[in-house]
């Protein structure tokens, strides 16, 4: 019973903030000077034809009182129908569902890869010595600074053009995918490497690791059973931010290594200011980001020891 | 903070300063004038960070490029705090109803990731100088509130606050004497770590052409250029991003000796 109040919970609080952030959008399209009609296919002076002008005042009822536009607007979105991209001339859903796996793949496979990483270095800082520690320290704090724009330049220059070892373009192939991986998942490793280093280090000289130790647990042991679970608590309650970040660096990720998806259709309805396009991207991430938070809440529950999980 | 760190510090921020107000001191030469026969050295005497595509000096223009990306960053933190302070304030100074409406409010502008937020902001403005300030500086407003309206919250139930009441200090004077003080010290480490990451946001709009236009020598423009000669001429990507590296570490670690936590961005 305690779960299913939690789920309404927060499918309550998810349907709020995707209307808050709809209703931006939607006053968002009435402050752009002009025209509405020519504000939603490519911005004041666009050169939309006159047809689709037409097309588009009927679409979103701009002949209508703005309180019966406001609501056409909502009925639509609630029905997941995003409209007409103009610069694709494609319904936007269409479009979203075809680039959209390959921007979750690459967002997941990297936040994978990030975890690992950050595991590993906090693992590793464990036995450092006191220069090996500031070393690491230094690194993390260097990784979490590194642009994802530039990282994948250095990346680009050093394992194709210097080293030919891998693709410079992602060809889909699994050495394709590497450097873009690389390129997201390095500086969210810096992140998180910072957060759970500290708590790590305060599991392991707590009373409950020194106990343990004293009942005959290696040091290992202790280290994987009781500090890692401490460790990783206040990474994970980053997990939501960590997705949205990459779902951000994804952007410039697949600009640069010229791999469709939802950041690079994203940046071309920008660029065209398909606003359409633009709405349906933003609503979509927003939820995407909502349902990571759920799921990373219910990953803490069942981890933190204090919860009813452990 | 430690008395060789605080020097370090403040070394750091007065040698981009000074590079950002008066960037002819270290670099003499014009970070517009080109020289097509010099186009593509590599770095050497005479180029320190070798030309670009039209013969511009890179060194010269990494220089001049402080002032711009600085400014970004610069103004748009001071937008997105400024927008917190107020915010996260009244949320946390008002009635619990309008505290959670206000809440909701700043998760749902935290729900979309801030570089999106930033192309949305953009697809409505158009691309520009003033609308990445605008865009960057919304995008980070929502975190930044966050933590203000906690941070408020819990010094309104500390027992400082308490003894002003009982003392019966009218509502301004507590806000003065007590909030204002004890909140800004965290702030001015969550300030630091913001115009690190500002800096950032803002160098990446201009790399998706949608900030700086070139051929400012702003430091994600810079990049930009060079991504289209990755393979010619590593110098036109290297060293602008090496510029980027260098102040959002630095800014990272002032902001992480002044207390502040990474978690917050």
């Amino acid at each position: 019973m305690a779960y299913l109040g939690w789920a309404a919970r927060k499918i309550g609080g998810a349907l709020v903030v995707l209307w808050l952030v709809a209703t931006a959008i939607f006053i968002g399209i009435r402050m752009i000077p002009g025209d509405p009609a020519e504000a939603i296919m490519g911005g004041p002076g666009s050169q939309a034809s006159a047809e689709a002008l037409a097309a588009a005042r009927a679409e979103f009822g701009l002949d209508r009182p703005i309180g019966v536009q406001y609501l056409m607007y909502l009925g639509k979105l609630a029905q997941l129908d995003f409209g007409t991209s103009y610069s694709l001339k494609r319904p936007v859903t269409e479009v979203m569902g075809e680039v959209l796996p390959n921007t979750l793949w690459l967002a997941l496979v990297s936040l994978a890869a990030a975890w690992l990483l950050a595991l590993l270095f906090a693992a590793a800082s464990m036995r450092a010595s006191r220069l090996g520690s500031w070393l690491g320290s230094m690194f993390e704090i260097i990784a979490a600074a590194v642009p994802h724009f530039w990282l994948g330049s250095v990346l680009i220059m050093l394992f194709s053009s210097a080293l030919g070892w891998l693709p410079a373009v992602d060809n889909g192939t699994a050495a394709g995918l590497l450097l873009p991986v690389l390129t997201l998942a390095l500086p969210l490793a810096g992140f998180l490497t910072q957060l759970m280093r500290d708590s790590l280090a305060a599991a392991m000289g707590s009373q409950f690791a020194l106990a343990a130790r004293a009942r005959g647990e290696s040091r290992l042991m202790v280290f994987w059973r009781h500090g890692l679970r401490h460790a990783s608590l206040p990474a994970l309650n980053l997990t939501g931010w960590a997705f949205a970040s990459l779902l951000s660096g994804a952007v410039v990720v697949e600009a640069i290594f010229a791999r469709p998806g939802l950041g690079r259709s994203l940046l071309s309805a920008v660029l065209a200011r398909d606003i359409p396009m633009v709405t349906g991207i933003a609503l979509f991430s927003a939820l995407v980001y909502i349902l990571v938070m759920a799921v990373a809440e219910g990953i803490e529950k069942f981890i933190d020891p204090a919860g009813a999980g452990a | 903070m430690s008395r060789t760190a605080k020097i370090l510090s403040l070394a750091f921020i007065a040698f981009w300063l000074l590079t950002a107000l008066a960037p002819s001191l270290i670099a003499p030469g014009d970070p517009l004038a080109i020289n097509p026969a010099q186009a593509f050295q590599k770095p050497g005497l005479g180029h320190l960070f070798g030309t670009d595509e039209s013969g511009r000096d890179v060194y010269t223009r990494v220089v001049h490029g402080a002032r711009d990306s600085l400014f970004i960053g610069i103004a748009a933190t001071a937008l997105g705090m400024g927008l917190a302070i107020v915010l996260g304030t009244a949320a946390a100074l008002s009635p619990r109803w309008l505290d959670e409406a206000i809440l909701r409010v700043l998760e749902a502008l935290y729900a979309v990731p801030s570089l999106l937020m930033a192309l949305l902001i953009i697809a409505f403005t158009g691309p520009g100088v003033g609308p990445a300030i605008v865009a960057v500086g919304l995008s980070t407003a929502p975190g930044y509130a966050r933590l203000v309206r906690s941070q408020i919250r819990t010094l309104r139930r500390s027992e400082m606050l308490e003894a002003a009441t009982v003392l019966g200090r009218g509502p301004w004077a507590k806000v003065r004497n007590h909030l204002v003080p004890n909140a800004l010290k965290p702030l001015l480490a969550l300030v630091t770590l913001g115009i690190g990451q500002a800096v950032i946001w803002a160098a990446a709009l201009s790399f998706l052409g949608l900030g700086t236009p070139p051929p400012a020598p702003e430091w994600g423009a810079m990049l930009s250029a060079g991504r289209t000669y990755l393979h010619l001429a590593w110098w036109m990507s290297l060293f602008p991003g090496l510029a980027i590296v260098v102040v959002a570490a630095g800014a990272t670690l002032i902001g992480r000796a002044l207390g502040g936590k990474v978690k917050a961005l």
